[in-house]
């Protein structure tokens, strides 16, 4: 694989997502869009972590008939981001589907997912 | 109008945080001594081909422990939180489509087989424990969606995931008597390197972690869609 600039495309794709969440999650009215837009944000992390960790000219991190056991240091791109990008990603779901529940309970209580209508804790 | 311009300063400040901290970026030339630590040493510590499972299970285990307990936690609260409406008797629903239950009858077994193909080979090829039980849920989603009468049992799941669980655990206390510490995959065999039966513990916990995590999801999404039933 010689790809030249990949590592700046999925950078670059990744703050603009990351701006394009931020943006959905303090512009946004509607609980299920600020969810969305949250979730947005969380791939963009996803997308600069990986990119961090890439290297040009080398392959996955998994031994195999590409890569030899003794020289792998200087033929694999860095496993730790991936293992954290790994990590977020349940955490993520997980995150999700607890704002959803609450989202959920929030209709039922109140029968509107506008952010302006719960006032309960402003002051 | 003030409260707009006040959220694209935020966002144009925000960006020039980003861009400031990453104009300087060039990809490396080499690892860093942490990564080229677990890429020289781990295929020979830990005997797993797959260096990413290496670090997920083996090095950064306790963090994968805390990562299962909070998927834990989520299945807990969702379940706690949903499972307190009554299910209203009585409540129609239109039949499955006979295109779906024909087609689920075909692709569960195999969507669960590959779930399982996926953390078995975790220490070898992409994939693990997460990936094998997210793919297991997917399964689980299908099935749901083609029986719409029958019930599942959720006690099965909750057995399934308390069992693995403990068994991820025990694992790893394991890994403090019989070798060097929490976690440690060294106390079974390494066996041949590249072969399904290597790398020690590793494919043991993994599995255990897949059953875990394809449980909780599979509660998740379960619990969710009764709510949503008794609801209609």
């Amino acid at each position: 694989m010689n790809l030249p600039g990949i590592e700046y495309l999925s950078l670059g794709l990744g703050i603009v997502l990351f701006l394009a969440g931020l943006w959905g999650i303090i512009h946004q009215k509607n609980i299920i869009k600020i969810i969305i837009s949250f979730s947005v944000l969380d791939t963009s992390i996803h997308l600069i972590l990986v990119s961090i960790g890439y290297m040009r000219n080398r392959t996955a991190p998994i031994i195999d008939s590409a890569v030899s056991k003794t020289d792998a240091a200087s033929q694999v791109v860095d496993p730790l981001p991936q293992a954290l990008v790994l990590t977020a990603i349940v955490i993520g779901v997980g995150i999700t589907a607890l704002m959803l529940t609450y989202a959920l309970k929030l209709f039922n209580e109140k029968g509107t997912l506008e952010i302006d209508k719960f006032k309960s804790l402003k002051w | 109008m003030i409260r707009n311009s006040f959220l694209v300063l935020i966002t144009a400040g925000m960006a020039w945080i980003l861009l400031d901290a990453v104009s300087g970026y060039q990809s490396r030339e080499y690892l860093n001594d942490l990564s080229g630590y677990y890429a020289t040493s781990g295929p020979e510590e830990t005997g797993a081909a797959n260096l990413v499972t290496a670090v997920v299970v083996t090095y950064r285990g306790l963090d994968t422990l805390g990562e299962v307990t909070i998927l834990f936690l989520t299945a807990t609260i969702i379940g706690f939180m949903l499972r307190t409406s009554k299910r209203r008797e009585g409540s129609v629903r239109r039949a499955t489509s006979e295109v779906l239950v024909t087609a689920s009858n075909v692709l569960i077994p195999v969507i669960f087989l590959i779930g399982v193909y996926i953390f078995l080979n975790g220490h070898l090829t992409p994939g693990g424990g997460f990936q094998g039980g997210a793919v297991l849920a997917s399964a689980m989603i299908l099935w749901i969606m083609s029986q719409s009468g029958t019930k599942v049992s959720h006690s099965l799941l909750e057995i399934t995931e308390a069992i693995s669980g403990f068994g991820f655990v025990f694992l790893g206390l394991l890994g403090i008597i019989l070798a060097g510490g929490f976690l440690d995959n060294t106390f079974l065999s390494l066996g041949t390197f590249g072969k399904l039966i290597s790398a020690g513990a590793i494919p043991v916990i993994y599995s255990l972690i897949g059953l875990k995590v394809g449980a909780e999801l599979s509660n998740i999404i379960l619990v969710m869609n009764e709510t949503q039933e008794a609801e209609q």
